[in-house]
């Protein structure tokens, strides 16, 4: 007999009809006279709101969705490859690009050509990743902005300053290209939305605290994604506000993700896109994945009091709502540096100290940490943070794989592991 | 010229009766059947004592090896499959055994069964297989307490030796030694994966390489690769290694040098090939007297 309650999400299909009308809104959008921008999930995307009705496709997300579609990413892949491209590049870079080279959309009918690139310097692969895109589209303009400025800890005023810069010349640069008029009030209002519904994003994360836990991660990847492709947008605070009411009420009514919960881990960084079933095989462990660093810290934003982790509070919550440009730039650049997931590119041990505060928090019993090849930014010092938590205590495994390469995942082997790793947690598979 | 046809790989299967047991006499038969990528082991049990075991090639069919495998060790016996009480499934092709009752993975297996094997001392097990490598720490009741695998190329497995030992004409079984037979240890070649390593040894016996001097060179680079497995894992005493490279004194001794811990000498009782096996019989056996107790 199951431990628990369990149902599905009632706003479940609001979430899927907004994520299909976001992808093909962006191959409508000249119809409509909106303007099309690509670019990076984790750039300052509230920033071109202020040209009117702009239409985006977010790379990452893009590449994690031809990913979901093996066939299709098997085909863009080797396009990838067969134009020179090497196998060991970032896995949704090359679904991105073998998309435009066979022009062939995920969501149907041709690739559509951004009007530009409006993008953020990450890592590695996101500083050449849309100059190529453009190449290979014969030449969409691109506008990047460098955002290594240190970690959370040390956000200097002068680096402040140096992305706000950035920003300012970009919204010059667009102006230019675009000969469309910025309007601040539209970044202004973006900005606001934008630190409601990431901070709301991590309120929801906050109910998973609970146990059993309300949400699973398979179910969350469904979720988060709004916060990254378009946090700014009044549709996603409104679903993350109906979502918020719907998981506090199964919180309250005792409601599980997973039936039978015995067992809480968290993963870390993008799962295998085209083999989320790994997440429903351990839940026959009575093991269930509630969170990672990933899905509360890409489209989350934080405070970190006292070792722990609440909702960062929002420029309207401390008082301090925009009311200028150069206001709603600052408090953007400030909100952002802050995110989570950034921290690890300038120490893992920072990124491991934000996991245990959720080991702690979110009373998790094991960590499974995929070592993704087809990200060699969230994968940087992976094994580091393996170790840091094996050391303090933590029952913790790896297994092998790629975000968005299917030829570089085991999935019988992958069960094989996560098999032991929930044996040595004391579990069994639980008989139905 | 006469070209070598024969198949160095190919190592010997094992078949093994306890004759001092009657299966008849006694209560609880139980088996663990060890479906691994390249070799699939049956071990036995009469009420906790290991009576029969055998060690095949696995074939194209996991559930035709696990049959084989099962059917060979009770040959002479009496004994049938439907005979045994209890039986579990372990190793690659755990879910493929069509008469076990139950699946485990190795990595459990391997810790029960090193417990048994060498007793409650054993902190750390080594399973060198066919497809993986498993470093594993476990307490003296033979639970893992903690575990890593090799990452997915095969290098440091029983199949790139095999492999290798095809390349170098050398059979399997000698292979090992072999690699003694040289005036200077030589570096380790490429670890990362058998199609590297074997490409590099091919190019070094082009090169004019003694032949024994390439083996050195290959077993070392193996004893290079799961050496920093286990330190990762952590290296405690006693330390044990099971799996069918555990039978290849070219590694053995040379991860022997690297860690500068001596394992336990392999049990002469036990094939160290046959450990996964017994801890599934053990574990078979333990679940048999806990439903026993219940009834």
């Amino acid at each position: 007999m199951p431990k628990y309650k369990t149902g599905p999400l009632k706003c479940w299909n609001k979430a899927k009809e907004l994520r299909q009308k976001y992808y093909e809104d962006y191959v409508s959008a000249p119809k409509s006279g909106a303007l099309r921008i690509g670019g990076s999930a984790w750039a300052f995307s509230a920033v071109p709101e202020g040209l009117g009705d702009v239409r985006w496709l977010t790379g990452e997300p893009y590449g994690a969705s031809c990913a979901f579609d093996r066939k299709f990413s098997l085909s863009c892949l080797e396009a990838a490859e067969k134009k020179g491209y090497a196998r060991d590049l970032c896995a949704y870079m090359r679904n991105y690009w073998g998309s435009i080279l066979i022009d062939q959309y995920a969501f149907g009918g041709g690739f559509p050509k951004p009007d530009f690139f409006w993008t953020s310097h990450i890592c590695c692969s996101h500083a050449k990743w849309y100059q190529v895109a453009g190449e290979l589209e014969g030449g969409t303009p691109c506008y990047a902005v460098d955002v290594s400025v240190g970690p959370y800890t040390q956000i200097t005023p002068h680096g402040v300053a140096y992305v706000v810069g950035q920003l300012q010349d970009g919204i010059a640069w667009m102006e230019k290209l675009t000969k469309r008029r910025y309007d601040d009030a539209r970044l202004i209002e973006a900005v606001i939305t934008e630190t409601e519904a990431m901070s709301l994003w991590a309120k929801i994360c906050m109910l998973n605290r609970n146990v059993p836990a309300p949400l699973d991660e398979k179910t969350m990847y469904a979720l988060y994604v709004f916060g990254v492709i378009m946090k700014h947008r009044p549709e996603v605070l409104a679903l993350y506000r109906e979502l918020h009411d719907e998981v506090k009420e199964r919180v309250e009514r005792g409601i599980a993700a997973c039936a039978n919960e015995s067992k809480r881990l968290i993963s870390d960084t993008q799962p295998p896109w085209g083999f989320l079933d790994v997440f429903r095989h351990m839940e026959t462990y009575g093991a269930v994945s509630i969170g990672s660093l990933y899905t509360f810290g890409l489209a989350g934003m934080w405070d970190f009091p006292d070792g722990t982790m609440v909702p960062k509070a929002t420029p309207r919550q401390l008082g301090q709502t925009p009311r200028t440009r150069e206001e709603a730039l600052e408090a953007i650049v400030r909100w952002t540096l802050c995110r989570p997931e950034y921290q690890h590119f300038y120490n893992p041990g920072l990124k491991t100290d934000l996991m245990m505060r959720i080991i702690r928090d979110w009373k998790v019993d094991g960590a499974l940490l995929h070592y993704n090849r087809g990200c060699e930014g969230l994968s940087l010092g992976i094994a580091q943070n393996r170790m840091e938590l094996a050391a303090a205590g933590v029952p913790v495994s790896v297994f092998e794989g790629n975000m968005g390469d299917e030829r570089e995942f085991d999935h019988a082997r992958t069960l094989e592991r996560i098999d032991s790793f929930l044996e040595t947690l004391g579990l069994r598979k639980v008989e139905v | 010229m006469v070209i070598d046809t024969r198949e160095h790989w190919r190592w010997p299967e094992v078949h093994w009766v306890n004759k001092e047991l009657d299966w008849r006499a006694g209560g609880a038969i139980t088996a663990g059947v060890d479906v691994g990528s390249i070799s699939s082991k049956t071990a036995v049990m009469v009420d906790g004592k290991l009576y029969a075991y055998a060690i095949l090639r696995t074939g194209a069919s996991s559930p035709d090896s696990a049959v084989r495998a099962t059917k060979k060790a009770l040959e002479g016996t009496g004994l049938e499959i439907e005979k045994i009480h209890l039986t579990i499934g372990t190793g690659y092709g755990r879910i493929n055994v069509p008469f076990a009752q139950k699946t485990l993975t190795e990595i459990a297996c391997h810790a029960r069964g090193a417990n048994f094997v060498w007793g409650p001392t054993v902190r750390t097990v080594l399973d060198m297989g066919g497809q993986d490598c498993k470093a594993i720490q476990c307490d003296e009741r033979g639970k893992v307490t903690s575990f890593l695998m090799n990452d997915k190329c095969a290098a440091g497995t029983g199949r790139g030796v095999e492999a290798f030992a095809d390349l170098v004409k050398v059979p399997i079984e000698k292979i090992g030694e072999e690699s003694f037979s040289i005036k200077e240890e030589p570096k380790p070649i490429s670890n990362t994966c058998v199609i590297f390593a074997k490409s590099e040894a091919l190019g070094l016996l082009r090169k004019g390489w003694d032949r024994n001097v390439v083996i050195a060179s290959y077993l070392s680079a193996m004893a290079h690769r799961v050496y920093t497995l286990l330190e990762r894992v952590g290296i405690a005493k006693d330390f044990v290694i099971s799996g069918g490279i555990a039978k290849n004194p070219g590694v053995v001794r040379r991860l022997t040098t690297l860690t500068g811990i001596e394992p336990l000498a392999p049990n002469p009782q036990y094939d160290p090939q046959i450990v996964g096996a017994i801890g599934g019989a053990l574990f078979a056996h333990a679940m048999l007297q806990k439903q026993k107790g219940a009834k």
